[in-house]
């Protein structure tokens, strides 16, 4: 954006007028900061007084949080205030008041005061910080104002340590600074400010007395007063600047500056950042950090390596981006000058070296060289100035350092191979001669340089060359060397093998990095083969579980939204539920898309680091991570690691997510096509025997005299019939609609099965009579308790599918006996069967839609309307082929009632 | 009628609709010919039927499938599908894969006669119309090389696209053309779903052919599309 400000063209800049617009019209409250150059200045003084005035106008305005110092002036203007109750907060014994943010939002005032912006809350509270809790506040739609001294500025921290000398570790980002819509510089002349002091209206006597001989020197304070008034004139500016552009107003912009930061492990690399942050706002530039990772990187202790990437951060936190490239074989300016100018970067800052003119004639500065070879690009060469105690203060994410590792076993394994050496040159002495013996030494260096690096190997060339002094330099068994061209000989031995232990040392680390990096693509590779591998949703989530657990060492939980509200959803090693704090900052992370949690800068009590997993289209889900080791969880590259395998499972998530969206569409899609197979069906069912009533009715009546009374008497039979069907079609679906609606109630009574099955064959004579029936029934049937109407129903159904199935002139068998405590009946038909798969379908609703018309004119409802009467007094009803004939089977199984029994013997 | 009878093929796998055409259709002297599912009805194009009966829902393929097949098998000869599928769905489908016309069930005899009477004359009348420069249909002269049109001797002026609409269900009079067919004949490929186009210059021929809102010459099918029928 800061680039597009300084376009040159006289249309108001869109960004300007969003930006203004978003300033106007915003979601946010409203940001006031008094600002002033010390402590005593009147910042609260001042800010308590315009919100009386305020109040005054009927604002609702409440104190959130005021500290008057016991200053007599200050408290009397909290008089006529409403005041919020603080949160208690007991902390290893003391008990501290904190602003009760929770008590503040519920409240919800027009105006909160806040004192003290760069307050540290108390441990275990929602924000580490107090700036945080003010953010919150805004977004919430409450204006703030708020107070803070010029020496809290995050940027001008440098400043100040080095006027006060005094290094002030609460700060507050000057991002919050710059989205102030307000600020008032509290201005105090130096002079009034220590007559304020010595007055004793700013700290108590005694304070005093150590303030005013420290801090509050003349000097100091007027040095902090110009700070004050310059850093408030920046902001002003900057205000200026969107209006003028918001108005189309056309300005000196300067065009296109970009401001590139070299850093290093160097702890002034820090006081380089904050002077590159200054620079790159008064030319109103985008920063730029630049670390090149280069041999003399990889071999960084993990402390440095630490420091490197809170530099890094830093930048970041000053609004800058930090970008990290791989350096190639040439040197660091090389490299630098080449990003430089791939990115248009106008400004170079460095820091000046203090190495030896030795070490920069052996390996040249790469300050001189970005100097020489800058060409248009100006390069600013820092003197960092070391300022004790913390470099940096620490801040966002907190990352964690690896185990340094002593490995008493190479040096063990050194010693071995500096023995086996020595047992080689006592075998090939006698030989080769002792010339060739320092060869075999030197070989076991490289082994070892080559396995454990460099420490292991330079300590083998120490036991080395003991060894070849002691066994083979005369005078033999002793450390001395009597002959002098042996002397020089050991000379250059030693070192061969220094050097040699380097370069193999060397080599081996760069295959190291170049492994690691290896294994990270490979592992990155890996894991989107796998998600891109899996279907469903838990899967994608399980792996990306999993492998984030194995490839960090970690324990990750992953969350997504349900309902309205985030949940666990997969977990490595398993975990389905969090504890409170845990719960309450995966919370905040989802609903702030922010981190949160562990080494963050809110709710760090919790257990877990908590960050979003986002998409081009928002965050969809959270991940938390933690591990047993204390600290800060991950490295900066573990941290870029994990954004990268978030990036990808988030990617995997949704398309899962849009696959399953698909599958569901087309579910409907499959059953609209079904229903409407259906209404198909039932149509047809209804409409045939209709079309055939209707047209032989209405032939009789136009083409009567055409036709012969044969002819009229056939038309009449077709009527009939099809009048018939249609009334059975429509029995059928009102009896499935009665089944369906749990209407069945069987009227049952003790029945004899041979009468009923006697009317369903009668009933159903005209439909079996191109068939030849055949029934067989035990002489010892008992009565069954049925339904007589259902029952009959239920035999004719089976009845008239076997018509339908089987071939005219085949046999109908009906069959029925008793078996135990039930009764068996069976129909027999001589058709071509059931296919096997479709044994239990077949009793499905409309089945005959599904398959695909094969039946002539069933209405797929028989057989089902079958079951569900069966079922509805207590039976059962499967269905078979054939063992002994082609043709299908129903077999029906009905109870046989105690009652029956009894009746059965009594007759 | 001297002529021997026309011969007409009933595919229907039901029965009682069969013997209920072969009667109603017997009696206006055509003699019919049954197949109750699909491959008996391809095997009996052999013999050459004047027209074709169709019903949709056959046993061992879909109506649907065997008109594609005839049709594939470049037989000109006229088909009337007789389904109970009422929806306009099915009906485009049928017509546009070649069905000359189409008649739901339940059905009328005397209204399935005169389609059958229809769909024959059109295919009789079909040679002399392909290449015939002056269109006949009732009072409505449409005269493709001198680009006139009259209505009862009364000269009607069009604008090229009426012009070729008119000619396009001229040629083919009686019978239902699809949205989707007159679309594709007269605006090509630019047309292809917009069935708004039809409504307008439908309604303005119309109005230039003066057409009797009761009873028109230009027939809207609801769904499906227009016919154009002979008023005297």
């Amino acid at each position: 954006m800061t680039d597009q400000r300084r376009d040159l063209e006289q249309r108001p800049s869109p960004d300007a007028l969003l930006e203004q617009a978003q300033r106007e019209d915003s979601p946010t409250g409203k940001l006031k900061i008094f600002v002033g150059a010390a402590p005593g200045v009147g910042k609260t003084y001042k800010m308590l007084e315009e919100s009386r005035a305020k109040r005054k106008d009927g604002v609702d305005v409440v104190v959130g949080a005021v500290e008057t110092h016991g200053r007599a002036e200050t408290e009397a203007l909290l008089n006529g205030l409403e005041i919020m109750p603080r949160r208690r907060v007991e902390y290893r014994g003391h008990v501290l008041e904190e602003m009760d943010l929770d008590a503040i939002v519920a409240r919800r005032p027009q105006i909160v005061l806040v004192d003290e912006l760069a307050h540290t809350n108390a441990p275990g509270s929602r924000h580490p910080k107090r700036y945080l809790d003010v953010e919150e506040l805004l977004n919430n739609r409450i204006d703030v104002y708020t107070t803070v001294n010029v020496q809290h500025i995050e940027s001008l921290n440098d400043v100040v340590a080095q006027i006060t000398r005094v290094r002030i570790r609460e700060t507050v980002p000057d991002s919050i600074f710059d989205r102030a819509d307000a600020i008032e510089l509290v201005d105090l002349t130096p002079d009034d400010l220590i007559q304020r002091l010595k007055e004793g209206k700013v700290y108590v006597p005694q304070q005093a007395e150590r303030a005013l001989a420290h801090y509050f020197s003349p000097g100091n304070l007027t040095a902090l007063r110009e700070l004050a008034l310059r850093r408030t004139a920046e902001r002003v500016d900057e205000q200026l600047l969107t209006h003028m552009q918001a108005h189309a107003i056309p300005g000196p912009w300067a065009a296109g500056e970009r401001v590139l930061v070299c850093v290093s492990e160097d702890p002034r690399a820090a006081g380089l950042v904050r002077y590159a942050k200054r620079l790159a706002d008064r030319l109103h530039a985008p920063l730029t950090a630049l670390s090149v990772e280069s041999r003399r990187t990889l071999q960084l202790s993990e402390e440095e390596r630490d420091r490197l990437a809170d530099t890094l951060r830093l930048a970041q936190a000053l609004g800058g981006e930090p970008v990290t490239i791989p350096g190639g074989e040439r040197q660091i300016a090389d490299d630098v000058m080449a990003f430089a100018h791939a990115n248009n970067v106008t400004q170079i800052v460095v820091g000046k070296s203090n190495r030896s003119r030795w070490f920069e004639i052996l390996h040249g500065s790469v300050v001189h060289e970005l100097v020489r070879r800058s060409g248009n690009i100006s390069v600013h060469v820092i003197a960092g100035e070391t300022i004790a105690g913390d470099p940096i203060p620490r801040k966002t994410v907190r990352t964690a350092q690896k185990p340094a590792a002593f490995d008493l076993r190479s040096y063990l394994v050194a010693v071995a191979a500096v023995a086996l050496a020595l047992g080689v040159s006592a075998l090939i002495k006698p030989r080769l001669g002792v010339e060739n013996v320092d060869l075999v030494f030197l070989t076991a260096i490289v082994g070892v340089a080559a396995r454990y690096g460099l420490l292991p190997s330079l300590f083998a060339s120490v036991v080395a060359s003991l060894c070849y002094n002691f066994f083979f330099l005369p005078p033999i068994y002793t450390f001395t060397i009597a002959d002098p061209t042996n002397i020089v000989a050991f000379v250059f031995f030693i070192i061969m093998a220094v050097v040699v232990s380097n370069v193999a040392a060397r080599v081996r680390t760069q295959a190291l990095a170049a492994m690691q990096r290896a294994r990270t693509t490979e592992s990155l590779y890996v894991f989107s083969r796998k998600l891109a591998g899996v279907g469903t949703l838990d899967d994608v989530l399980w792996a990306t579980a999993y492998q984030t657990a194995l490839m960090l060492n970690v324990r990750v939980v992953l969350l997504l939204p349900e309902n309205g509200v985030i949940a666990v959803k997969a977990g490595y090693p398993p975990e389905d539920r969090l504890d409170d704090a845990d719960l309450a900052a995966a919370n905040w992370a989802w609903e702030n898309n922010r981190s949160a949690g562990r080494s963050s800068d809110t709710l760090p009590g919790a257990k877990r680091l908590f960050l979003p997993m986002r998409t081009g289209r928002g965050p969809i889900g959270i991940v938390g991570i933690d591990s047993d080791k204390p600290g800060p969880l991950l490295t900066p590259d573990q941290r870029r690691l994990l954004d990268a395998l978030m990036d990808q499972a988030a990617l995997a998530i949704e398309r899962v997510r849009l696959v399953a969206d698909m599958a569901q569409v087309k579910r409907t899609l499959e059953t609209d096509r079904l229903r409407s197979a259906l209404l198909t069906s039932i149509s047809h069912d209804l409409k045939t025997p209709l079309a055939a009533v209707l047209g032989a009715a209405g032939t009789l009546r136009d083409l009567a005299g055409a036709l012969d009374d044969a002819q009229k008497a056939d038309l009449l039979v077709t009527i009939i019939d099809e009048s018939e069907r249609l009334n059975r079609f429509i029995a059928n679906l009102l009896d499935m609609t009665r089944l369906e609606a749990g209407a069945v109630v069987p009227n049952a009574a003790l029945h004899d099965v041979s009468e009923i099955l006697g009317s369903a064959l009668r009933r159903a004579a005209k439909i079996l009579a191109q068939h030849r029936v055949e029934v067989d029934l035990a002489a010892d049937l008992p009565m069954l308790h049925v339904d007589p109407v259902l029952f009959e129903q239920v035999l004719f159904n089976l009845l008239d599918n076997a018509a339908k199935y089987a071939p005219a002139r085949t046999t109908v068998r009906i069959q029925s006996w008793r078996e135990s405590e039930a009764v068996c009946l069976q129909v027999l038909d001589e058709g071509e069967g059931i296919p096997p798969g479709d044994l239990e379908q077949i009793f499905d609703k409309f089945y005959r839609v599904q398959k695909g018309d094969q039946v002539r004119a069933g209405t797929g409802l028989g057989l089902a309307i079958s079951r569900g009467f069966v079922e509805a007094m207590r039976g059962t009803i499967t269905a078979a082929n054939r063992t002994d004939h082609s043709g299908a089977v129903f077999t029906i199984r009905l109870p046989i009632p105690l009652g029956s029994q009894q009746l059965d013997t009594a007759a | 009628m001297t002529a021997p009878p026309l011969r007409v093929l009933v595919v229907d796998d039901e029965p009682p609709i069969r013997k209920l055409l072969r009667m109603g259709l017997g009696t206006q002297e055509y003699r019919v010919i049954e197949a109750p599912d699909g491959r008996t009805a391809l095997d009996l194009m052999r013999e050459k039927p004047d027209l074709i009966i169709l019903d949709l829902g056959l046993p061992d393929m879909e109506g649907l499938e065997l008109l594609r097949t005839i049709r594939a098998r470049n037989e000109s000869v006229p088909i009337v599908v007789l389904s109970s599928r009422a929806d306009e769905v099915a009906k485009v489908q049928a017509l546009d894969l070649g069905a000359d016309d189409y008649v739901t069930k339940p059905f009328s005899m005397p209204e399935l006669e005169a389609r059958v009477r229809v769909a024959l004359r059109h295919y009789q009348s079909r040679e002399a119309s392909e290449g015939a420069s002056v269109l006949q249909v009732g009072d409505l002269v449409v005269d493709i090389s001198h680009h006139w049109v009259t209505v009862g001797g009364r000269l009607v002026e069009l604008t090229p696209r009426e012009f070729a609409l008119l000619a396009f269900l001229a040629r083919r009079p009686g019978r239902v053309l699809t949205h989707g067919a007159i679309l594709a004949e007269v605006w090509g490929a630019d047309g292809a779903g917009h069935v708004e186009y039809l409504r307008v210059y439908t309604r303005s021929l119309r109005r230039k052919l003066a057409d009797d809102r009761a009873n028109p010459r230009l027939v809207t099918e609801p769904g499906v599309g227009y016919r154009l029928i002979a008023r005297p």
